[in-house]
């Protein structure tokens, strides 16, 4: 069969598959069904509406499985949590200031773990946001397409290096270069941690706010140059506040992400739960004290066992708040244009 | 008309100014990139040889070696890929092409949303307390390997949908109009053409799953492994073994953090050579992804 140039592939394939089709006793045995002769033609199409139906029933369970990890995730924290909260009331728990859980006499107030996360998170985000925004503007209104091209795949490599090696960098090469900085920073602490991890999150915002201001329609931005406006002043008066949902919902993006990082504040911020503001000093994130009960060897039941999956659900529920918050952003945001 | 010439020379300048932050900003993140990796060269390179890679961990750092982890890390993405995969891109198929908008679709979709911004130490808790004690899997390579596909599911399932969606409606149409059922149209015709898309999704998402250490630590992998999991294959029959599937398991980035917290500086050494090993693997990875997005991009125009 010879085509024209111009006939796309989907169009060719169709076009072979046309004798298959005419003759119903080869349509059957493409379909792998059995010896051909005994199958009439009615048949055939109930076998193969039976097959479609199957596949269908196949494909939605595998789509039916994302429900059922999270109904997972969850029971599993409710159930082993729950019998942590038979021990220890709600009220120690939230307002309690010490966290020993693997003390003689444990006590288990989870408010260091909770300002050690909040601390690292916000040091991540002091970094993060400004240069990720400004990386966004600059690649969006500024830069040529061709640096663009290089640039936008070269910073996602940031998010792509696996955090434990960050957390080597952050130990290794961070803290001593702070240390030049600010004499007397201890080896381990959340500001090298927290400026790591910041680096480690730009792409987040970068990328996404980045999509979201290319999303603004040109003529907005033709408008403010008709009325004499510089590319700057477009940048940030017209077309930052114009993909501002895109925008903050990459902010919330990053935020979830400085909350549950892990390895980095495990390996970088040290583990010992400080209750303090002060983010020159060592502490223990809510993930940093999982990585390191999970180090050792807990029996399964016990108090310090379940007092992780206690932290574990408190960590749940502050990320949830902020992916349920990007999530309404991103809806909007695709709303508008 | 002085003042003109003004505004116009302050607003150039203001213009040049930024475009000088800018790149400042985009060159912080680049040069991060790069001092990672030239502190990582400078520390690991001398550790890297033969030996270091067929040596077991051990208690003097330089006979020390990752043998046992890169095994382990090799066994877990095998688990992984055919978990997350079939799962994934069967579920990408069905959310795009076959899904009704209803309720049920809806609570699918915001749920994939949700799941994608879950930390991964919150998947190894739910992988500890029901893969480990409920399901009595154990501290195994193949509740690891689940535990990761879990992890890497969403991003397969949107690089899915994405690809497909890239596909014109025309070529769905021209199929059933020949009288293609749906399968066959998504067999023959959807499946091939979002090949490129789906590949690049599946290889990034498998980079990430190597380079992910916190929720296997949760559920328990050991550090110190000497010793290799049961072979594969087997010379009686049936030649093929899954024994392995039960074998207590380490994994690089594991290996690695072991080794970054201990004081012994000739451990750190030894921390710096797996990641670099690490982060080899990683980048050759993410451009092999990049280079299939490239020359899929360039080569399909509808």
């Amino acid at each position: 069969m010879t085509l024209p140039p111009s006939v796309t592939p989907a169009a060719k394939i169709a076009m072979d598959e046309i004798p298959v089709l005419q003759h119903p006793v080869a349509a059957a045995a493409d379909l792998g069904m059995g010896t051909p002769s005994a199958r009439t033609p009615s048949s055939t199409k109930r076998l193969s509406h039976v097959k479609e139906r199957f596949i269908e029933a196949l494909l939605f369970l595998a789509a039916f499985s994302s429900v059922a990890i999270t109904v997972g995730i969850v029971g599993t924290l409710l159930y082993e949590s729950s019998s942590f909260f038979t021990h220890v009331s709600l009220k120690e728990f939230l307002t309690g200031t010490l966290w020993t859980p693997l003390f003689a006499s444990p006590r288990f107030g989870i408010l260091p773990l909770v300002t050690g996360t909040l601390i690292t998170t916000a040091v991540a985000l002091a970094v993060a946001l400004p240069i990720g925004t400004v990386v966004a503007i600059y690649l969006s209104e500024f830069a040529p397409s061709y640096v663009r091209e290089i640039i936008k795949p070269a910073l996602e490599l940031l998010s792509a290096v696996p955090t434990v090696v960050y957390g080597y960098f952050a130990l290794q090469f961070m803290s001593p270069l702070l240390q030049k900085v600010l004499p007397g920073l201890p080896t381990f602490n959340m500001l090298s941690a927290g400026v790591v991890m910041g680096i480690m999150i730009i792409p987040y915002v970068s990328s996404l706010s980045e999509d979201a201001m290319r999303a603004v329609p040109m003529s907005l931005r033709e408008g403010a140059y008709a009325m004499g406006a510089n590319r700057i002043i477009t940048a940030l008066k017209v077309v930052y506040p114009a993909a501002l949902s895109g925008i903050v919902a990459s902010y919330i993006l990053a935020i979830s992400r400085a909350i549950g990082e892990t390895m980095i504040v495990a390996i970088a911020a040290g583990m010992q739960p400080n209750l303090t503001l002060d983010p020159r000093e060592p502490a223990a994130t809510i993930t940093a004290f999982i990585v390191q009960v999970s180090l050792g060897d807990l029996p399964h039941g016990s108090i310090g066992y379940q007092s992780i999956f206690a932290a574990g659900v408190t960590l749940f529920i502050m990320t949830l708040i902020f992916n349920i918050l990007g999530y309404i952003l991103r809806k909007r945001f695709r709303e508008v244009y | 008309m002085s003042d003109f010439k003004r505004i116009i020379a302050k607003r150039k300048r203001q213009d040049f100014v930024f475009n000088i932050v800018g790149i400042v900003c985009t060159l912080v993140g680049i040069a991060t990139l790069g001092a990672l990796l030239g502190d990582l060269l400078m520390d690991g390179l001398t550790r890297l040889n033969w030996t270091f890679l067929t040596s077991f961990p051990s208690r003097f750092a330089e006979r020390a070696g990752i043998l046992s982890s890169w095994v382990g890390t090799l066994l877990i993405m095998l688990v992984t890929a055919f978990a997350a995969v079939p799962l994934g891109v069967g579920a990408g198929i069905y959310l795009e092409e076959y899904a009704r908008k209803n309720w049920l679709t809806n609570l699918i979709e915001i749920n994939i949303a949700n799941l994608a911004g879950v930390p991964s130490i919150i998947y190894g808790l739910m992988a500890l307390g029901l893969l480990v004690y409920q399901f009595k899997l154990g501290q195994s390579v193949l509740t690891g390997g689940l535990t990761l596909a879990f992890l890497i599911l969403p991003i397969v399932i949107v690089a899915t949908r994405e690809a497909l969606r890239t596909i014109p409606q025309g070529i769905r149409e021209a199929a059933y109009a020949l009288g293609s059922t749906k399968w066959q149209v998504v067999r023959h015709h959807l499946l091939p053409y979002s090949l490129g898309g789906t590949m690049t999704g599946i290889i990034i998402a498998l980079s990430r799953a190597i380079g992910e250490t916190a929720p296997l630590i949760t559920i328990g992998a050991l550090t110190f492994i000497a010793f290799l999991p049961p072979l594969p294959l087997k010379t009686q029959p049936p030649f093929l073994s899954l024994e392995w599937l039960w074998s207590p398991f380490s994994v690089l980035p594991i290996q690695m953090f072991n080794w970054v917290s201990r004081p012994d500086q000739n451990f750190v050494v030894n921390a710096a050579g797996a990641g670099l090993v690490l982060i080899v693997v990683t980048l050759l990875l993410n451009a092999i992804a990049i280079l299939i997005r490239y020359r899929v991009r360039k080569r399909i125009k509808w």
